[in-house]
């Protein structure tokens, strides 16, 4: 019951912040952040009790589950079930939740109510993405983040948003669309070869497919998690929502909606199609360097802060699903670390872009520059999530890249000696940002307040977090290396196809029967849990 | 015909009871509230006396009816879409000069047509109905309301009547070659069907198609939804496709036509066409109700993918579209007449250009929410009946392997999106100037129709959240033999 008042409870705030939009004043914002801080002590809980019995790390059954029947007519069940990889996610949720309720206290000020709702139900949306174990309910989930951050975007974001929430909306729903099409073949083809038709996770794992349906089926699946992603040429709606959305939104939409696309990757795509994934690893490694790249050189060319910090999440995301596709052990707690660390760098450069945009009215950077001497403590964080995004050792963004960078290497050594080249890349990006809006001459004679209390405090957790992750990641690579290894040994196929020297080991020839408990057998690790 | 035949008719004698009662009434003395307490007493005493018809059924009632629980489960749509139509035109046609009683009795006739084709087994009844239907429906579009709305009853009147005559020219070739016009009986000597007997079917086809405004036969669809008062636009919309849909599913599914394999692809490229148009033709669309119009062709679109499916999972999951469909294009309808267009005097133009809900979502936030929640169904986003509907259709066509038909409802819907969501955009955009803030307001507010659409808006929600319950009662009840 746990993990339903995970869910419920956020639904719950949603609802009553959004009613209290008529007591007038600050009730929706105290409502929200109150429903996150209470949401982050029922996650503190449950982490703390998992890892007090020190089971996390290995490989194992859910740590959490509820299951109830929904729609039995059509084997759909309400199934949530928790293990350390989405415990992981969820805290990221949280705690960039409270972030965007805390950056937005003073930049909404209109239906504060409405806004605080939408906010809520995303990331409620986002947590029961999390915790889904049935394919219905996780496109279910899928589906009910779309709308209110479409709302969110729509109502409350900047210029040109009419545009941006149509051109991502319909990205994503049509994407999701094709999704929905795979789900239902695989539905099918299951029910037709067991007789069961169910839309249960642990169940559909292992369905025997031809290699021309699992293929087609992977890729329903992979266009839905690459648009969100987003994989290069699926790219396009994500400048355009981040740099239109308010910072609530972008701080969401980076931190979090991108992050259900590689979840969704981990979870759902590999492990139902091992065999298909793994034919078509080399052409999505290819995606993810070329997203490195091009993410990286688009975003030294913009103008625009907002929009170049959209690109650099292309390039970050990149490393994401080159880790992923890698599949090995390393590589997958190096896409676990990038996605919490870009979710915390990033979430603070639109926090960051946010307070200047507030202060300015401007997010061009060439009206820009000379701004340390008159807010030394906002170019100071600047300048520190800048150095976080190129990948900066001892903050958490070069942890999560460097191990990406060390499984993949194993996998495909020309692929990561070009992803490597995104380091420079974002070296360079990164400092000409600082260069930019920080350095040189105020030429324009800004006259800024600095960051005030509330500033201060959303930017000291956040470069808290960061730094924790980049100096002591052991007590989350712990976290998620359990879950992993047992996501690997879901797809034991998946690198006799690829013919990687330093996963053979892993390999054990087994039909998997299904269950999460009996994947302990398939997980034989290679060399490095934790680095 | 016994006693316990009676019973088991009472569902349509019901309202056609009630029908004679208000003409009577009018006869005497007119009155707007009282003609319309008395259609919804008849109406609910019909439904009351469904559980009563069950018990006695199923019962092949002469040879013309049978009444089963796939008949009474439609009639139950029909008399329900009905009563929610009466409470709205209720609402509607107090802010229309004129004559209003009349309405209802008109309303009450088409549904008892409606009702008729549902439970028909035989040529004649299928006739009687659809004729009941058509012949009030027209009637009822060109309804005065204050404005000319001659044109669109005239244009339906036009189409109606040539599509019947596809149709009796097609029952006159199957009887020609068959020599019955019972469905039981056509569905055992079929199968020795010749040339003659399927090109009858074909044009059967045609004439339904018409009905069902299906591509190519939909060109009328846009006019009269545009024409028609916004209530009976809800009525043509809801009661005249599940009857007509009903009598597909029923007669189609008996003869057996999904296995002659040239009807089963003419069909698919019916449906896909539809679906495909359907879409694309409102993606340009200033009409609101225009735009639902077209809508509604590829809805018909998409329920073509169940009926193809075939099946019981095919029959359940058409029947559950049905269901959403009506509640949620019944919302959608019951707004569009809720809502008096800004700067128009009582009685004026209905508020059917996009522009009119240009901020609504400021001016009356529970309407534009319940407006938001139709549009979310009608494109299948998840919490709305419509996500669960277009999943069952989904799940009927990937189960028969019509991948094909299952693509392209993917691909249309997609394409519907787009403007569901430029609706949904319209009302949440600042009104361009402080004028229409107050416009939107009419003086007296229409109770009875908001208390409908929150029923509306809850049924909606409790479809998309919890349909277990419909989809269990379609299962047990619409059974096709």
């Amino acid at each position: 019951m746990i993990l339903i008042s995970l869910i419920a409870w956020l639904l719950a705030g949603g609802l009553l912040a959004w009613y209290s939009g008529r007591w007038g004043g600050n009730w929706p914002r105290w409502i929200s952040l109150i429903t996150l801080v209470v949401h982050l002590a029922m996650l503190a809980g449950l982490w703390a009790g998992y890892a007090g019995k020190a089971n996390l790390s290995q490989p194992a059954s859910w740590l959490a589950e509820t299951d109830l029947p929904w729609i039995p007519a059509l084997g759909i069940r309400f199934h949530l079930a928790l293990d350390g990889l989405s415990l992981l996610l969820i805290v990221l949720t949280n705690f960039l939740g409270i972030v965007a309720v805390a950056a937005s206290w003073q930049g909404i000020r209109y239906r504060l109510g409405f806004f605080h709702f939408n906010l809520l139900w995303i990331l409620a949306a986002i947590v029961g993405v999390f915790l889904a174990a049935d394919l219905f309910l996780f496109y279910f989930f899928w589906e009910l983040m779309l709308v209110p951050l479409y709302f969110l975007i729509g109502i409350w974001g900047h210029e040109n948003r009419i545009y941006a929430t149509l051109k991502f909306f319909i990205f994503t729903q049509a994407s999701s669309l094709v999704m929905l099409a795979a789900i239902l073949g695989l539905y099918v083809i299951h029910g037709r070869g067991t007789g069961v038709y169910t839309f249960d996770y642990s169940a559909l794992l292992g369905t025997q497919l031809s290699s021309f349906t699992g293929t087609m089926l992977m890729l329903g699946f992979f266009v839905a998690f690459a648009v969100k992603l987003p994989v290069v040429p699926l790219h396009t709606w994500l400048p355009d929502a981040h740099t239109e959305a308010p910072t609530a939104g972008s701080v969401d939409l980076a931190g979090l909606v991108l992050k259900v696309g590689a979840y969704g990757m981990l979870r759902f795509l590999v492990p139902l199609f091992p065999r298909a994934a793994a034919a078509f690893a080399p052409v999505a490694m290819t995606l993810a360097v070329a997203g490195i790249i091009y993410g990286a050189v688009l975003a030294f060319s913009q103008r625009d802060l907002k929009r170049m910090i959209a690109y650099t999440s292309i390039s970050h995301m990149g490393f994401v699903l080159l880790g992923i596709f890698a599949w090995n052990q390393l590589a997958l707690e190096g896409a676990v670390i990038v996605m919490l660390a870009h979710g915390i760098s990033t979430g603070a450069l639109f926090v960051l872009v946010g307070d200047l945009q507030d202060r300015m009215h401007t997010r061009d950077l060439d009206r820009m520059g000379g701004l340390w001497s008159i807010v030394p403590r906002l170019g100071g964080v600047g300048m520190l999530f800048a150095l976080a995004s190129l990948g900066l050792p001892g903050l958490g963004n070069f942890v999560g890249e460097f191990l990406v960078l060390l499984g993949a290497w194993q996998v495909n050594i020309p692929l990561t000696v070009l992803a490597s080249l995104g380091f420079i890349f974002s070296t360079v990006y990164s400092l000409w940002l600082v260069q930019r809006a920080f350095h040189g001459e105020n030429t324009n004679r800004w006259r800024l307040p600095d960051y005030n209390r509330r500033e201060t405090g959303i930017m000291a957790a956040m470069i808290a977090a960061i730094v924790a992750l980049g100096l002591y990641p052991q007590p989350v690579i712990d976290t998620a290396s359990g879950a992993l290894q047992t996501l690997r040994g879901l797809a034991p196929g998946y690198h006799q196809t690829q013919g990687s020297p330093g996963a053979a080991a892993a390999v054990q020839d087994g039909k998997d029967a299904g269950l999460p408990a009996g994947m302990a057998s398939g997980a034989a690790r290679d060399d490095g849990s934790g680095a | 015909m016994s006693g316990q035949d009676f019973i088991c008719l009472l569902p349509l004698l019901l309202p056609a009871a009630a029908a004679v009662l208000i003409m009577l009434e009018i006869s005497v003395y007119r009155s707007h509230a009282a003609a319309c307490i008395l259609t919804l007493a008849g109406i609910g005493a019909a439904a009351a006396s469904l559980p009563l018809a069950a018990a006695y059924g199923p019962r092949q009632v002469t040879s013309l009816l049978v009444i089963d629980g796939f008949a009474l489960f439609y009639i139950g749509i029909i008399l329900a879409a009905t009563f929610i139509v009466a409470i709205l035109s209720y609402a509607y046609l107090r802010r229309v000069p004129g004559q209003r009683e009349e309405l209802y009795l008109l309303l009450l006739l088409a549904a008892v047509g409606a009702g008729v084709m549902v439970a028909s087994s035989h040529f004649a009844s299928l006739f009687m109905g659809l004729e009941l239907l058509s012949s009030c429906l027209f009637a009822l579009i060109a309804y005065p309301r204050g404005r000319d709305n001659i044109e669109a009853g005239f244009k339906y009147l036009v189409l109606a009547s040539v599509s019947t005559s596809f149709l009796l020219f097609g029952m006159a070739l199957v009887y020609a070659q068959l020599g019955t016009m019972e469905f039981t009986r056509l569905a055992a000597a079929g199968a020795t069907g010749g040339i003659i007997y399927q090109a009858g079917l074909g044009l059967l086809i045609i004439g339904l198609g018409f009905k069902l405004a299906l591509v190519p036969f939909h060109m009328w669809t846009p006019d009269v939804y545009q024409g028609a008062p916004a209530p009976v636009t809800a009525f043509v919309a809801t009661v005249s496709k599940v009857g007509v849909f009903g009598l597909l599913l029923r007669f189609f599914g008996q003869v057996g036509l999904l296995g002659h394999a040239h009807m089963f692809f003419l069909l698919t490229l019916i449906a896909i066409a539809s679906m495909f148009a359907g879409n694309l033709l409102a993606l340009r669309q200033k009409n609101v109700k225009r735009l639902l119009a077209y809508s509604s062709i590829s809805h018909l679109g998409y329920l073509l993918v169940a009926f193809l499916a075939g099946g019981p999972l095919g029959t359940t999951a058409a029947t559950f579209y049905l269901v959403a469909y009506s509640v949620t294009i019944l919302g959608a309808f019951g707004i569009v007449g809720t809502i008096p267009a800004p700067g128009e005097a009582a009685g004026g133009r209905e508020a059917d250009a996009i522009d009119d809900y240009r901020g609504l979502f400021w001016r009356r936030p529970w309407l534009a929410g319940v407006f938001a929640a139709t549009l979310f169904s009608l494109a299948g986003i998840p919490l709305t009946a419509g996500f669960i509907g277009k999943f069952y259709l989904l799940d009927a066509g990937a189960g028969s392997s019509l991948w094909l038909l299952t693509l392209s409802l993917v691909a249309s819907s997609g394409i519907g999106l787009y403007y569901y969501l430029r609706l949904i955009t319209v009302m949440y955009l600042r009104p361009e100037s402080g004028a229409g803030e107050e416009a939107g307001r009419p003086a007296a507010y229409p109770w009875a129709a908001s208390l409908v659409l929150a029923a509306l808006l809850m049924a909606i929600i409790w479809l998309g959240v919890y349909p277990a319950p419909l989809i269990d009662a379609i299962r047990r009840t619409v059974t096709l033999p």
